[in-house]
């Protein structure tokens, strides 16, 4: 059912292989709300987050998932432009090769790092999030808060709104959820959803309040504001006018639409706090979630069955 | 020491030959053309079967020396140039110090004379740091041996001084070589702009980074006169802007590299640094639009935009890895296998584009022909030599190939420069 021995991204999953990674989640679940939050399942195994860039959610997500599943954790942040320092990137992961680990999580500003990093090593590889390419993780978590709430992905009508260009968030999901039968729109500034997004078979709308019609999924991207605004949009002014997600505009989605955000959040720039706090907001289910997904793909890609007590 | 090539196939554009014949060559130059040639002592070189090309010519090269030796050296960089049949070659001022000085140029004529095997002719910088703010000194730089004025790696930044060094053209007569790029607009990318490159999550380089700023070279030369040959073309956009301004009458010229021409954006699913390079390659149509424009006369050179850097260097994430890729010792004979073979540029083509235009390009006299009176500068090729392209095994301290296993059939066999055995 699920051979693989990295996750590099969602983009060559098949549906049955993340409705599987979706069905180990579920048991995981049940193991983070036992009174021992613990399983023997990754006994004497060692993860090492390769953190070349600042991400503290993602980070502690991975840990504890690690944790859970009773593997020793080794965290490592370095930076990304790696020469300056004398050493590259393939250095500073062979030294830590050496020190015989079993699963590398890596996360990395340069796109493709993640597969790079898979085509020397021996070990297995788990993105948590390269560049502006893939983050499968997120997309996985993403799918399994929806269904939780939804009962299925098919059918639905899903619109993502914000910053697609620079999201690998928005990527790793267009390529999970295409996998079903579901409705794809993404909005957003022009300059940060380019026309080009539409070869990936999914629709583009400039006109958020269109595009949110009917929508039963709400997938809001984090504003990075010091980067963007003047070049991207021209103030964060107008983005909130034209882009922000209000009460008045989550009205137009359908009345139990899921909003979702892969945090940190930027309060009063992509979201107000009536919305990020509202009853349609499934934020914290998905950090809950989280841990979960990633207990499924480390336990996954070191082999395991879906047996979780022996 | 005269020597004779014997029976080879003479293909000679300049000349219109393309027969078995034999060459004379005596004194570093050509003196005899015909067949049965025989001189006493003369030293012979049996080349029945063999191809015979006036000696291949490299407009495009970063050697590296001063500053980056551990690149790429004179040395190193002319050993590989013989190696991949080029007699002569021309060097991209930006070295460290930069080649923006009479004395970086002497510098480069005298280390060449001792240590390359083949003829080097330095590219001055057409600003002082390549900064666009002040010209440098033309005439001095000329006088001690620049064939031409580039600011290579990087655009000409200011209108102006590009005015002011075509005006300075009239008098000193020597090419500006343009790498057309808007900065600005080029931003941070490191792939070609596509739906392709989008998915891939790199940043991307559109194609008006290239095509204003052709358009906007095309616009001063028409106002103030003058020659400029771009370098490097990557897109379909730009091949019908040099084609217009040659239609128009402008003294322009255009050159495109053997990765442009042989590879596409695909390969950046790889993500290998070894395919990334600026202008980046860009997609298919564009690739095949410059084939065409290469057979039609629209592009008038290949060079190869050799690019040495260490592995150390491509072997960083995609992002971090510096751009451009080597080609001294595969362009001839991936290009002949390529285009050639599968007649989608005939062989006198292959000689005008790799040897006659850039000679006449950057104004080398004596070299491009094999007519009576020229350079003994001589390329022989062996279309039957079936070769796999094998990097450790390269002359150039260099391994950034993206031809890595790569399979030809038709290879450079022997390089002469002045009548003298090179390789």
């Amino acid at each position: 059912m699920f051979k693989r021995r990295h996750l590099i991204g969602i983009e060559d999953l098949k549906r049955e292989e993340i409705d599987h990674i979706l069905d180990t989640a579920d048991s995981m679940l049940e193991v983070s709300t036992r009174n021992v939050k613990k399983v023997p399942a990754l006994r004497g195994k060692t993860v090492v987050n390769l953190f070349f860039e600042n991400s503290t959610r993602t980070r502690i997500s991975f840990e504890l998932a690690a944790k859970r599943l009773s593997a020793d954790l080794l965290n490592f942040s370095g930076s990304s432009s790696s020469l300056s320092k004398g050493e590259t990137f393939r250095d500073t992961v062979q030294n830590i090769e050496a020190m015989h680990p079993d699963i590398f999580v890596i996360r990395h500003a340069a796109s493709g790092s993640a597969q790079y990093l898979s085509s020397f090593t021996k070990y297995s590889v788990v993105n948590a999030g390269d560049g502006a390419h893939e983050h499968p993780t997120q997309a996985l978590l993403d799918a399994l808060t929806i269904r939780q709430k939804k009962g299925s992905l098919d059918g639905l009508k899903v619109t993502i709104v914000g910053d697609v260009l620079h999201s690998r968030v928005a990527r790793s999901n267009i390529f999970l959820l295409r996998n079903y039968n579901t409705r794809i729109t993404l909005s957003g500034p022009v300059p940060l959803v380019p026309e080009e997004f539409k070869e990936l078979g999914v629709e583009v709308e400039y006109d958020l309040d269109k595009a949110l019609e009917g929508s039963d999924i709400v997938m809001m991207l984090r504003i990075q504001r010091e980067r963007l605004s003047g070049i991207f949009f021209p103030s964060l002014r107008e983005y909130r006018k034209y882009y922000q997600m209000t009460p008045e505009r989550m009205k137009r989605a359908d009345k139990n639409a899921l909003l979702l955000h892969p945090g940190p959040i930027n309060r009063g720039v992509e979201l107000m706090k009536e919305v990020a706090d509202g009853e349609q907001s499934v934020i914290l289910d998905q950090v809950t979630n989280g841990v979960a997904v990633r207990m499924a793909v480390l336990y996954l890609i070191s082999g395991g069955t879906n047996e979780l007590d022996h | 020491m005269s020597l004779i090539i014997k029976k080879g196939r003479v293909v000679d554009p300049a000349q219109k030959l393309n027969e078995e014949t034999d060459l004379l060559i005596d004194g570093g130059k050509v003196v005899k053309i015909g067949k049965n040639l025989s001189v006493p002592g003369a030293e012979t070189v049996d080349a029945k079967g063999l191809l015979v090309f006036p000696g291949l010519i490299d407009m495009h090269v970063h050697l590296r020396e001063p500053g980056f030796e551990y690149k790429e050296t004179i040395a190193s960089g002319g050993r590989a140039a013989a190696a991949g049949g080029f007699t002569s070659i021309a060097a991209m001022p930006n070295t460290l110090p930069m080649n923006d000085n009479e004395g970086i140029t002497s510098f480069i004529v005298d280390k060449a004379a001792a240590e390359s095997p083949v003829r080097v002719f330095p590219i001055s910088a057409v600003s002082r740091e390549q900064e666009g703010k002040e010209l440098v000194e033309m005439g001095s730089i000329v006088e001690a041996g620049a064939v031409a004025f580039s600011e290579d790696g990087f655009p000409i930044r200011s209108p102006l001084i590009l005015r002011r060094a075509l005006e300075f053209q009239k008098t000193l007569g020597k090419i500006i070589i343009e790498h057309a790029e808007d900065l600005v607009l080029s931003g941070e990318g490191v792939a070609h702009a596509s739906a392709f490159t989008y998915k891939l999550g790199l940043k991307g380089i559109p194609f008006s980074s290239e095509t204003a700023a052709i358009a906007r070279d095309i616009e001063i030369l028409r106002e103030f006169g003058g020659k400029i040959h771009f370098a490097h073309l990557s897109s379909r956009f730009s091949v019908e802007l040099v084609e217009r301004a040659k239609r128009d009458g402008l003294q322009v010229t255009a050159e495109v590299t053997p990765h442009h021409l042989l590879l596409n954006e695909d390969l950046l699913s790889t993500y290998s640094p070894l395919y990334k390079t600026k202008p980046p390659l860009r997609e298919e149509k564009d690739r095949l639009s410059l084939v065409d424009a290469l057979a039609k006369g629209i592009i008038d050179v290949i060079a190869t935009d050799h690019a040495p850097h260490s592995q150390d260097e491509k072997e960083l994430e995609f992002d971090f890895a510096p751009f451009g890729v080597i080609g001294l010792e595969t362009a001839a004979g991936l290009i002949y296998d390529r285009l050639v073979s599968t007649k989608l540029i005939s062989l006198e083509r292959f000689v005008e584009v790799l040897s006659l235009n850039p000679a006449k390009i950057l104004g080398l006299s004596g070299k491009g022909t094999l007519a009576v009176g020229s350079d003994g500068d001589v390329t022989l090729f062996d279309p039957e030599k079936s070769v796999v392209v094998d990097c450790e095994r390269f002359q150039s301290l260099a391994r950034n190939t993206p031809f890595q296993g790569w399979k030809a059939k038709g290879w450079p066999v022997m390089t002469f420069v002045a009548g003298r055995r090179v390789f």
